[in-house]
C-alpha cells in the first residue's frame, strides 16, 4: 500500500502482503506447459496420455486453489481485476483457439484431443488470473487510499 | 482496457487529489493501442490461413518473419534497452515507459503465435518432429527452451508490463511501484534474451541438418 506525498509521485512506505495467487497460478501454468512438451514430443503420433491427464488435473487443483486465495482476499480492487480479467480472457480464449484449431487441422482426435483441450482451457483460465491478479494488487480498492 | 471514461476516473481519494500541482503533464497512456488490433487481426488472419490450406511460403514467412522480430526484439530490449533504462531516472523511466510498454502489450504476442503456430506446423510437414529425424531431439529441446520463456513471460513479464501501465495511469502514479515493476521486466526480459540465444543455436542446427 502507498500513502500520497504532496510533492510528487507517492513513497511505498508498507506493500500489502497477499496470498501468493500468482505464484500458484505460474506453477499451474508450468505443469500446463511440460504436459504440452510431453505430448508434443510425440507428435505426430499419440502420445501416452497418463502423464499430461495427471499433470492437467495438478493444475486444475493449483488453479481452483488460488480462485480460492483470491476469493478470500480482503480490500482487493475487484473493479481493476474484472476490467483487465475480461479482456486478457477475451485475447487469451483467441489465443488457445488457434492453437486447438492447429490440432484439430492435423487430425488430433479423441483422447488426446480431449486432455489438449483441457490444457487449453486452464491456460486460458490462467494467464488472466496472474496478469489480472498482478496489476489490482498495485490498484487501491473502490474507498481506499490509492 | 480501451480508452474510457470510466477506465480513467479515480478510484480513491488519493486519485481525486489529481496530480501534484507543478508536475509536469504526462503522456496519456492507452494501454491497449486500439489503432493496432487491425493489424494484428489481419496477421493471426493469415497465420490461420497459411497452417489451414498448408501454404508452405506462408507457414515460412509466419516463422522465419516472427522469429526473427521476436529474437531480435527480446535481445536488444533484454540486452541494450533494459540497462540503459535501468540508469534513467524514475520520471525518464516513466516517460519512456508509457510510449513503450503499450506497444509491446500487442507486438509481442502477436510475434510469438506467428512463430510457435507456423513453427509447429513446419515441424510436422517436413517430418522433423518424426524421432527417427536428426533434429527431433533438437525439436524438444526448443520445446524445452521456449516452455520456460513462456512461462517466465506470461507469469512475470506480461503481469509487470500491464501493471506498469495501470501504475502510470494513475493521477499519482507511484514511482517505487513503477520502479520495481520495471526492473522485474528489465531482468526478466534479460533472461528471455539470453534464452534466444540458445533457440537461435537450436534453430540453426535445425536448418543445417
Amino acid at each position: 500500500m502507498s500513502l500520497p506525498s504532496k510533492n510528487g509521485p507517492s513513497a511505498v512506505t508498507t506493500e500489502r502482503r497477499f496470498a501468493p495467487v500468482a505464484e500458484v497460478g505460474a506453477a499451474a501454468l508450468a505443469l500446463i506447459v511440460v504436459g504440452g512438451i510431453y505430448m508434443a514430443s510425440y507428435a505426430p503420433r499419440r502420445a501416452p496420455l497418463a502423464l499430461p491427464i495427471v499433470l492437467a488435473a495438478a493444475s486444475g487443483v493449483l488453479v481452483l486453489a488460488s480462485i480460492v486465495m483470491l476469493a478470500r482476499t480482503k480490500g482487493f480492487a475487484w473493479d481493476k481485476f474484472f476490467l483487465v480479467g475480461r479482456w486478457t480472457l477475451l485475447s487469451y480464449v483467441i489465443a488457445a483457439g488457434l492453437i486447438e484449431f492447429a490440432f484439430v487441422r492435423d487430425h488430433i482426435r479423441g483422447g488426446p484431443l480431449a486432455v489438449i483441450t483441457a490444457m487449453l482451457v486452464l491456460f486460458a483460465v490462467i494467464v488472466p488470473l496472474i496478469i489480472s491478479f498482478t496489476v489490482a494488487r498495485y490498484q487501491s480498492a473502490r474507498g481506499e487510499t490509492a | 482496457m480501451t480508452d474510457t471514461k470510466a477506465e480513467l476516473s479515480p478510484q480513491g481519494p488519493a486519485a481525486d487529489l489529481g496530480p501534484p500541482p507543478g508536475a509536469p503533464p504526462r503522456p496519456v497512456i492507452q494501454i491497449v493501442p486500439l489503432k493496432g488490433l487491425p493489424i494484428v487481426a489481419v496477421v493471426l488472419a493469415f497465420l490461420v490461413a497459411s497452417i489451414g490450406f498448408n501454404w508452405q511460403w506462408g507457414l515460412d514467412f509466419n516463422h522465419v518473419a516472427g522469429g526473427a522480430l521476436w529474437t531480435g526484439i527480446d535481445l536488444f530490449v533484454g540486452l541494450v534497452v533494459g540497462p540503459i533504462l535501468g540508469r534513467l531516472s524514475i520520471p525518464a523511466r516513466a516517460e519512456f515507459s508509457a510510449r513503450f510498454m503499450p506497444k509491446m502489450v500487442l507486438l509481442m504476442p502477436t510475434l510469438v503465435a506467428m512463430t510457435l503456430a507456423s513453427g509447429f506446423q513446419l515441424a510436422l510437414d517436413l517430418g522433423n518432429l518424426k524421432t527417427s529425424s536428426p533434429n527431433h531431439s533438437w525439436l524438444i529441446v526448443s520445446f524445452i527452451v521456449v516452455g520456460v520463456m513462456a512461462i517466465i513471460a506470461l507469469s512475470i513479464l506480461e503481469p509487470a508490463n500491464l501493471a506498469v501501465l495501470f501504475e502510470m495511469r494513475k493521477p499519482r502514479p507511484n514511482g517505487e511501484v513503477i520502479a520495481k515493476l520495471m526492473k522485474r521486466f528489465i531482468y526478466t526480459a534479460g533472461i528471455t534474451g539470453l534464452m534466444q540465444v540458445a533457440t537461435l543455436v537450436i534453430m540453426t542446427r535445425v536448418a543445417s541438418q
